[in-house]
């Protein structure tokens, strides 16, 4: 399913994080790229030196908002200034779709900066749900949330993560960022299969991937996204292609950030599961 | 005659199997709150959680109330996680964005007031861009935490916060100066742009903060060695300030920031225009001084693009 009502009905392929360290590579190689995705925070500026660089990138490139600080899950009412300052870059970057996280992080009007693990009940839900459709309908543009890697799980939940998801989505008629690398990461802390998470989600509302690399400690796995994307997390990769189709895939690495072309090269990785799909279902 | 149904006394008196109690809204709300005092709650001296929490009670039973544990982390360890990444975030921030107040301070006192600032002043912004946006009003509120000469420490903070506002302030559309001929110099009143900010210091740390810069680069290209080679050469770099007035103006210019030094005339006709002052006044309160080289001024800050529209 790559073009769905919540991608905005694109077919975008391999992408990768627009990082600084890359910039200058990006905008005096030019290097062929199906698409990158910009952390909207980063260009909620009035001026200077991020939104002319974004200019240039937007001349040559595709761009895709996706958003650290939205909070759907805080239970408090959604920032005004934020969400304004963020449809004004929706109109500068015309991202077809925007991304945030299925998180939470700011109470009191005191912010975390943190994607922090929502508790797994319908009251969650509900407010989660009614805050992304407020987006959406402000924004104007479709919404897709993405799962989140986590360390702790609450004792109130009353579902599974994957049933909250799922949850959250039907309630708000919104898209999924489906984070393999998360479900990985938080299959592993909390002890659960991801094939069944992945085999329990509405596929059909999956907007995007995001693969990444991750940091094993001794007693659990912290989501650093400073590493190539390891093989397990890849055949989860494969699993859910079956399930949900070549959609528009994204790499991120945010920390020891190397080369582009290390980057790129590493997210490039996903055409082979992609072709590999396509061939099986073709013959089938 | 109708005979009513047997009761079975057995079933009626079967409790029903009760349904677990469901989170209300409140109770949402509430468990952030308690969520976000403890990831927010500043680390105990190991670095870790700590072990107590604000009302006393042991932290691993507060922790244990609402996480739930698993066969390798309690609920505190897990709890702990956040906790630690919370600061490392917000610290990382600040180093990176006060290099210059670091300097000054020393390692030491420059981790104290982080601590300290960090745990008065969290973000109430959607971006860390502003976590600063306090620091110079915390610095003047609380001098013990800043070792003497203070005045330099709080001028490396105004100057490393009118950098951040000069990298991504807006900037308006330029003035076109023609656009002022015929007009009356007591009706002009001339607008600076958002990008600007006019400072007066009581030391020199413009230079004292690029030199800091070029070191932080010179490190990043080498190698962890250069640490301590560092940290002694910033304490050179501090003993060579001397008191000394400095004006200057922190812009922004084909999207690079610049420090730009201005003589006593200038600043107080920058900041005549800054308050809103007419032309006129402006010019009138600067008296004798700059008299015959206001018109190079002004070509020279027009070029710049410093005043953006009458208001």
């Amino acid at each position: 399913m790559p073009a769905n009502a919540f991608n905005g009905f694109t077919d975008y392929g391999i992408g990768i994080g627009l990082r600084v360290p890359h910039y200058d590579h990006i905008l005096t190689e030019k290097p062929a790229v199906d698409w990158f995705e910009i952390i909207s925070e980063n260009f909620m500026v009035d001026g200077g030196r991020p939104l002319k660089v974004l200019d240039q990138i937007l001349e040559q490139y595709r761009v895709v908002q996706h958003g650290v600080s939205t909070y759907f899950g805080s239970a408090e009412p959604l920032n005004r200034e934020h969400l304004k300052k963020l449809k004004r870059l929706v109109k500068r970057t015309n991202t077809p779709w925007v991304s945030d996280h299925l998180c939470w992080g700011s109470v009191d009007g005191r912010y975390t900066h943190d994607l922090l693990p929502m508790p797994y009940t319908f009251a969650a839900a509900k407010v989660t749900a009614r805050k992304i459709r407020e987006t959406r309908d402000f924004l104007e543009v479709p919404i897709a949330v993405e799962n989140v890697s986590s360390y702790a799980e609450f004792h109130v939940s009353e579902m599974t993560e994957w049933e909250f998801l799922g949850e959250v989505v039907e309630q708000a008629d919104c898209g999924i960022l489906l984070d393999v690398n998360n479900i990985y990461v938080s299959s592993r802390n909390h002890s659960f299969d991801p094939r069944d998470y992945l085999d329990n989600i509405p596929a059909h509302r999956v907007a995007q991937f995001h693969i990444a690399g991750h940091s094993k400690f001794e007693k659990y796995i912290l989501d650093t996204h400073d590493h190539p994307v390891i093989d397990p997390v890849w055949k989860l990769y494969q699993h859910v292609l079956r399930r949900a189709g070549r959609t528009a895939t994204l790499l991120e690495w945010d920390a020891h950030i190397p080369s582009f072309d290390e980057v790129h090269r590493e997210a490039l990785k996903a055409n082979r599961f992609i072709e590999n799909f396509e061939a099986k279902t073709v013959a089938a | 005659m109708k005979r009513s149904k047997p009761i079975d006394l057995l079933k009626t008196s079967k409790p029903k199997p009760l349904r677990p109690k469901r989170q209300t809204a409140q109770e949402f709300l509430e468990l952030q709150r308690l969520m976000a005092g403890a990831v927010m709650r500043p680390l105990a001296r190991d670095g870790g959680m700590q072990g107590r929490w604000d009302d006393g009670r042991p932290m691993p039973q507060v922790a244990g109330s609402f996480i739930k544990p698993n066969d390798r982390l309690t609920s505190f360890e897990r709890l702990e996680i956040y906790n630690r990444q919370y600061w490392l975030r917000i610290k990382d921030c600040f180093y990176d964005d006060y290099p210059g107040v670091r300097a000054v301070l020393g390692d030491g006192a420059f981790e104290r007031l982080a601590s300290a600032y960090l745990k008065e002043h969290p973000s109430h912004s959607f971006t860390l861009r502003n976590l600063g946006r306090s620091l110079v009003a915390f610095l003047e509120k609380e001098p013990r935490l800043i070792p003497p000469p203070r005045e330099l420490a709080i001028d490396m903070a105004r100057l490393e916060w009118a950098h951040i506002e000069a990298f991504d302030n807006e900037a308006k559309a330029p003035l076109e100066m023609d656009s002022l001929l015929g007009a009356d110099p007591a009706e002009i009143h001339l607008q600076l742009q958002p990008h600007l900010t006019l400072l007066r210091f009581g030391y020199a740390v413009d230079e004292f903060l690029i030199q800091v810069k070029q070191g932080e680069r010179l490190r990043s290209e080498a190698s962890n060695a250069m640490d301590q080679h560092q940290s002694r050469r910033r304490a050179r770099l501090k003993r060579t300030l001397k008191p000394e007035t400095v004006f200057l103006a922190v812009h922004r210019h084909h999207d690079t920031v610049f420090y730009k030094r201005l003589n006593s005339a200038q600043f107080r006709l920058l900041s005549a225009f800054r308050a809103n002052a007419s032309l006129e006044q402006a010019c009138l309160d600067l008296g004798d001084a700059g008299a015959g080289d206001v018109q190079s001024w002004f070509q020279g800050w027009a070029a710049l693009g410093w005043f953006c529209q009458l208001q």
